[in-house]
């Protein structure tokens, strides 16, 4: 484990002069982003500024949408992740998302978790008995799921859901963790756990969260991003973007004049 | 990173043998036209297509057959269309949600399911027995619209719903009658899905075979039918009968039939789909 | 103005009875018939005889021997259409590019249009022969081929509504699977065919019942031979196609040979009703509605 997380600072995520069309529409202008480790990344921006389209070329899920194409490179670990001899599962192993609204499979919540490491072929039961209550340990579910986890996941709160979602995410100890939006269909108290949840996460891995609450970015991340129709406007460490903006258009944002 | 390459080992694999059934059951189809068209194509010429059935296959030919194929065609698209698209109206539009709806959606969904023969042996009660048709035009034609009755009404049905409801609320809120707004306003909206349904429906009437045999159309038919009231055959038995016969012959007659019947099948089938694309290009709601 | 309202939709209403007259028709007909038929033969003849001769000079009436030829083609129909069905539908949600998915999907849908008798030829004049080349013992009439082309021809039926609902299961599971770096093959058989299973199973269900009324095939390819075997090989008769038998000859009304095809018509039918319902009625509760 501690070789592991040593492994883990050394990887980096760098995007260099990224464009993304789908069709004919460029949703995606020229954007290059080099996500600091062990921190906390947001990505804010009114909707359909690119945020999520963004967030998504990372683990390349934007593969399948109808039309779409990406110039510009993004290397992880010193590869190209685009390129055609990138092995596309493993790529997703190490980095795992966690999508806007829960999305448990119909399954126990003991097998959502393992679903990851059954994939990859782990049979050992007892190797992922210890998995299952880590990971569930992680994410604060333990306790209040640990009687049924062998109960359907779709039986779980909306909040212990998103949260359920994200320990079968670190189930396969990714190094970075994609999120998009995962508060947006929580109530308040959810959130609050989730974010703090997030708070621990970054000890061990990179986050880079997409939120269209303001507060939140301001509340937890680190650095924050912000696009605008498609562009990085602005990349800046939270603290200043939020007290002293470099660009007007971020001011503008920020105070609600827009979006 | 073993597993890994396992896991795209069996993906790749899955994919090529999906491919391979895609293609099988494509295949099968193209090998099978191909296989008919083989065997019957040299047979298909203006004796085959006039000449009443013979003793003789080289003498035989398809007009009793042909004409009765049209004759049951046009009476069962005379009798089912009406009473189907009437029945679609009045579960769509009138029925409301009630114990009675229910029950009629029920019955409909079973209908659908039930196989053709037993429509065939309610047609021979019924129809050829009850109502003294006998194993006439008529009797094949009304059992034929009770076979497809369900699925006009269905395709009705569904047309209907895709009509939006903002065009049912501009014709009330103009003081149009209900009729008047199924007339007017929705039933020529919903033409399109109407007409494909009842085209592909009729294309698979005139493909049943055992319906008919059992309400009696005959094997043998030395003429041509000129009156509902006739006794009769259809295509589908005509070449049932030529396949039944251990003349290499008549093997041949029944492969330049089913060509011919193919063609009209797949030529309704083309009309059919032609008529839905265009219908969902020119509506877009 | 009112009236004729009200007239019109009377007239509408008549045209929905006709079908709910059609159902009862049904049901009265073969209950009417074969209850005359029941008179004459036992119930408990007609279920454990191993002997279908009612054409013969020494008359048996089990329905067994007819009961299996039309258990064996359709068994072996579904043998053939579930995996191509299945795999095809899933190829077409998961794999296939969507060009190549709207030029197949008709091109299948062509299998299901045509006519049945053209299957019946296909079977008796290709498969056969075919088969016989490779298992020489194989009998002109059999089992075998017209249970491999009722297959190809109920492949469409499985792959189409097997398809619709793989499609219905929602893009959330398949992303939260491929975000785990599942392959294709894994997000498939692992979340896709598991939480689409309800409807995967209809499909089955209806092509069975599909499959057990088919007439014209096993009419021409599998034989007139009842006997009770579920050996592929040799020639035998299903239900569909004893009544076609019967009805090709001149067979008068108020006869026993005319009774038992409203018997064997009964039995058909309630077996088709009986999956036909399972079906529905799994669809009903278990079609669970995502998000």
């Amino acid at each position: 484990m501690a070789e592991k997380s040593k492994m883990v600072e050394k990887e980096s995520l760098i995007a260099e002069n990224v464009n993304v069309f789908y069709g004919d529409n460029h949703v995606i202008k020229n954007v290059s982003i080099v996500m600091p480790e062990n921190s906390i990344t947001a990505f804010i921006g009114p909707s359909g500024c690119g945020k999520s389209t963004f967030l998504r070329l990372y683990n390349r899920m934007n593969d399948y949408i109808e039309g779409f194409r990406k110039d510009g490179s993004i290397i992880f670990n010193g590869k190209e992740i685009y390129s055609k001899d990138i092995q596309l599962e493993e790529l997703r192993k190490k980095i795992g998302m966690v999508f806007q609204k829960p999305n448990p499979f119909p399954k126990t919540v003991y097998e959502n978790i393992v679903y990851g490491l059954r994939i990859q072929g782990v049979k050992d039961k007892a190797l992922l008995d210890e998995v299952v209550e880590s990971t569930l340990k992680k994410v604060f579910l333990w306790g209040e799921v640990k009687d049924q986890l062998k109960k359907s996941a779709l039986a779980l709160s909306g909040g212990q859901q998103q949260r359920l979602c994200i320990a079968r995410t670190l189930a396969v100890e990714p190094s970075i963790l994609l999120m998009d939006e995962p508060t947006s269909a929580l109530d308040p108290i959810s959130t609050a756990k989730l974010e703090e949840l997030v708070f621990e996460l970054k000890k061990t891995l990179t986050v880079v969260i997409v939120t269209h609450n303001m507060q939140q970015a301001a509340r937890i991340s680190d650095k924050t991003a912000f696009f605008y129709m498609g562009e990085l406007k602005e990349f800046s460490p939270t603290k200043q973007m939020f007290t002293n903006p470099k660009e007007e258009i971020t001011q503008n944002y920020i105070t609600g004049r827009f979006g | 990173m073993s597993k890994y390459n396992r896991n795209y080992i069996v993906d790749k694999t899955f994919q090529w043998f999906a491919i391979f059934c895609t293609a099988f059951g494509v295949l099968s189809l193209l090998l099978f036209l191909g296989n008919i068209c083989f065997d019957g194509i040299g047979r298909i010429n203006w004796q085959f297509m006039t000449s009443l059935p013979s003793r003789l296959p080289e003498k035989a030919g398809i007009i009793s057959a042909f004409v009765g194929t049209l004759w049951i065609l046009v009476l069962t698209a005379i009798i089912a269309v009406p009473v189907g698209v009437g029945a679609g109206i009045y579960l769509e539009e009138y029925a409301g949600k009630s114990r009675l709806f229910d029950f009629f959606e029920i019955n409909i969904t079973n209908l659908a399911g039930v196989p053709s023969i037993i429509y065939g042996l309610l047609g021979l009660e019924v129809f050829a027995r009850l109502m003294n048709m006998g194993g006439s035009i008529l009797a094949g034609a009304c059992t034929l619209s009770l076979l497809i009755l369900p699925v006009i009404i269905v395709a009705t049905r569904e047309s209907l719903k895709a009509v939006p409801k903002s065009l049912r609320e501009a014709s009330f809120a103009l003081g149009a009658t209900k009729w008047q707004t199924i007339r007017m306003q929705l039933l020529p909206a919903a033409s399109g899905g109407i007409v494909t349904g009842i085209i592909l429906s009729l294309a698979r009437a005139i493909g049943e075979t055992a319906p008919l045999i059992v309400v009696g159309a005959l094997a043998y038919v030395p003429f041509v039918p000129t009156s509902p009231t006739d006794e009769f055959t259809v295509m589908p038995i005509q070449i049932f009968n030529w396949i039944s016969r251990p003349q290499k012959g008549f093997a041949i007659d029944a492969a330049a039939a089913i060509i011919i019947l193919l063609l009209i099948t797949f030529v309704m089938n083309g009309i059919a789909l032609y008529y839905r694309n265009k219908w969902q290009k020119k509506v877009k709601w | 103005m009112r009236k004729r309202e009200k007239i019109i939709k009377v007239l509408l209403l008549a045209c929905g009875v006709v079908s709910v007259l059609t159902t009862f028709g049904i049901i009265w007909i073969l209950l009417s018939e074969a209850s005359v038929f029941f008179k004459t033969v036992s119930i408990k003849e007609f279920l454990t005889s191993d002997q279908w001769t009612p054409l013969f000079a020494d008359k048996h009436f089990g329905i067994l021997p007819l009961l299996a030829g039309t258990v064996l083609t359709s068994g072996i129909a579904i043998l053939v259409a579930l995996p191509f069905g299945l795999t095809i539908a899933i190829y077409l949600n998961e794999y296939a590019p969507k060009q190549l998915r709207k030029v197949v999907k008709p091109m299948l849908e062509i299998l299901a249009a045509v006519p049945t008798v053209v299957y019946g030829y296909f079977a008796l004049t290709f498969v056969t022969p075919l088969m016989q080349t490779v298992l020489p013992s194989l009998s002109g009439f059999n089992a075998l081929s017209p249970g491999i082309v009722m297959g190809i021809m109920i492949i469409p039926l499985i792959s189409s509504l097997s398809e619709d609902a793989l499609y219905a299961v929602p893009k959330s599971l398949r992303e939260a699977s491929y975000g785990m770096g599942a392959t294709r093959f894994q997000t498939a058989f692992r979340v896709l065919v598991p939480a689409a299973l309800s409807g995967i199973t209809v499909s089955v269900l209806l092509a069975i019942s599909r499959a057990m009324g088919e007439t014209m095939i096993v009419a021409i390819a599998a034989g007139q031979q009842p006997r009770l075997t579920f050996d592929p090989t040799v020639p035998i008769e299903t239900i569909t196609t004893y009544i076609v038998q019967v009805s090709m000859g001149d067979v008068e009304r108020g006869t026993i040979e005319y009774q038992t095809i409203f018997a064997a018509g009964l039995a058909l039918f309630g077996l088709t009703f009986l999956l036909n319902n399972i079906s529905f009625w799994i669809k009903k509760k278990f079609t669970r509605k995502y998000e």
